[in-house]
């Protein structure tokens, strides 16, 4: 794509004369212009999911939702956005500044880096490395530390609760969220996403994986502290939880960070269980809209069921949230990756047999 | 030449950040730095082409172990000044063993000469053109099976002993039973009864 633009004679002449501009510079910046292509939509995107977010429980309560802002009130993200921007940004006197400073970058980097390995189209990637589900894995499990140390650097009490919780629930979801990937990368035989997606899956395969589906969006679920599980923040008992002390931008990052960890995971279980960028259900005849149109509709799919979830089920205890992850999710998971090993041990469909 | 310039800023990061883990004067700050010590070793493994260690290495020790280590440190009522009272009596003794095993890596890395076996595998991460996990998964299960499979139960009675030593089961205790609820029905936990006025009712 970049090669009409060197083959320009007074590019290609600049470029000859010197060298160092084609080897560093020119590569450079060619990453940094395909970052950009993807970081813009994906916050573009992220505006948009907090008014859908509103319109869709608004449409659960029977109302409105945000209308006052630009038409159908499509500019109240940006209205809102620009607000937290004006806003002035305090820092409680104990607070421990660099940290609590540093945690919402923490939060807001982690959830945009992950986006590296995510193939949103065919050849659509930035970086296509052979560990791509478990470099996922690992960036999402740095994500408790932005939560944690910006809890701790608060100095208040509510804010420290609420990071021990979100902590908490983190990893012991993690846990089961793992078993899932497992389960997933003997039916496919690899980490790579692209190859993830494009590995043929028999139709019972994809049965056999429904069950893991299912436990891996409720782990989304946890894992992003989105309700029913978002006791980290929850305003009845901890004010607001890690994020009390924070306003303006730094409350604004955290923000950021929580729905593009959504967007994230919603990537994720798309390419993990829905087929990424490939038409639903293998008709190969809807494969005339791009794959990227795919992606965005299956993301958008996930998307719907963290909000409607959200609008529906009521907030868990603590207690009945940790039986759920240890006792349910974890022994469940553990079980149905045996199944599944053996039953495609059985069938001879594991990959590399 | 990118290689270089990257491999010498996550080395220096490394040793920098090893060195305020012991130097720090708050707690939490150590643990935070020994995090960023961490995550730059996972760096150093990656461009050694040690994908899947370091990936590894960072789900394990940064997002699980290094979050514990966070939580009981944050948790602790600590006195600083208490604490870097002793500094100065325990250096010599710190200075010493640090030095002894400095100079024994460094005696045993001057006589090291890998065997002529390993060699082949250890310039090339990544034999036989598959990919590095692949390869670590083919090796462990098959040349290595009884260890790693060994390690893992060693694991696993360490853990149950953890268990065993920590739990109690106390008696004032009332817990959720989802069961025992959900098999809870009206026909068996209410009772209408006509109360005749000025009679009252026996249950």
């Amino acid at each position: 794509m970049l090669d009409w633009f060197l083959h320009i004679p007074a590019v290609a002449a600049f470029l000859k004369e010197f060298p160092f501009v084609a080897v560093y510079i020119v590569p450079v910046a060619w990453i940094i212009v395909k970052i950009l292509a993807l970081v813009v939509p994906l916050l573009v995107i992220m505006a948009y999911l907090t008014y859908a977010e509103r319109k869709v429980l608004g449409a659960i309560q029977l109302r409105q939702g945000p209308m006052m802002v630009g038409p159908y009130g499509l500019l109240q993200a940006f209205a809102d956005g620009i607000k937290l921007f004006s806003k002035e940004t305090i820092i409680p006197t104990g607070a421990d500044k660099t940290l609590f400073i540093i945690a919402p970058m923490i939060t807001f980097a982690l959830s945009l880096v992950a986006w590296a390995v995510i193939p949103v189209g065919k050849g659509l990637v930035l970086a296509n490395i052979n560990v791509g589900m478990l470099y996922i894995f690992a960036i999402s499990s740095l994500g408790v530390y932005g939560i944690i140390v910006a809890g701790w650097a608060s100095n208040s009490r509510y804010a420290f609760l609420g990071g021990m919780r979100s902590a908490a629930q983190m990893i012991s979801y993690e846990v089961s969220m793992g078993f899932v990937i497992v389960a997933v990368m003997l039916a496919t035989g690899s980490l790579n996403m692209t190859d993830i997606v494009t590995v043929h899956r028999p139709w019972w395969v994809s049965v056999l994986l429904f069950p893991m589906f299912v436990i891996y969006v409720i782990s989304a679920l946890a894992e992003t502290n989105r309700a029913p599980f978002d006791l980290p923040e929850g305003e009845s008992e901890l004010v607001g939880g890690y994020n009390v002390e924070y306003s303006a931008m730094t409350f604004a990052l955290f923000f950021l960070g929580e729905y593009l960890n959504m967007i994230l995971l919603s990537g994720t279980a798309t390419i993990l269980f829905l087929g990424g960028w490939l038409p639903p259900f293998g008709l190969h005849a809807l494969a005339f809209v791009p794959g990227v149109m795919w992606f965005t509709l299956k993301v958008c799919f996930i998307l719907f069921i963290f909000l409607w979830a959200r609008g529906t089920l009521p907030r868990y205890r603590y207690d009945q949230l940790m039986r759920l992850g240890w006792k349910v999710f974890l022994p469940f998971t553990l079980v149905w990756v045996v199944i599944v090993a053996g039953t495609l041990l059985y069938n001879h469909a594991l990959p590399g047999m | 030449m990118i290689e270089a310039i990257f491999f010498y800023i996550f080395a220096a990061v490394l040793i920098l950040s090893a060195l305020m883990v012991i130097t720090a004067r708050n707690p939490v700050h150590a643990v935070l730095f020994l995090i960023l010590a961490f995550f730059n070793a996972a760096s150093l493994f990656v461009m050694l082409g040690a994908e899947f260690i370091g990936m590894t290495l960072v789900i394990v020790y940064v997002g699980a172990v290094a979050v514990l280590f966070l939580f009981v440190v944050m948790m602790l009522d600590i006195n600083f000044a208490a604490l870097r009272k002793g500094m100065l009596k325990h250096l010599p003794v710190g200075a010493f063993v640090g030095l002894a095993l400095l100079a024994e890596l460094m005696w045993m890395y001057m006589d090291w000469t890998p065997s002529m076996f390993v060699d082949n595998s250890a310039r090339s991460p990544t034999p036989h053109g598959v990919t590095n996990t692949h390869a670590l998964g083919q090796i462990l299960y098959t040349q290595y099976l009884f260890p790693f499979e060994t390690a893992g139960l060693i694991l696993l009675v360490a853990m149950v002993g953890a268990i065993t030593l920590t739990l109690r089961s106390r008696g004032d205790v009332r817990r959720q039973n989802v069961s025992d609820q959900v098999a809870r029905n009206p026909k068996n936990v209410i009772k209408v009864v006509k109360v005749a006025s000025g009679a009252g009712v026996e249950l």
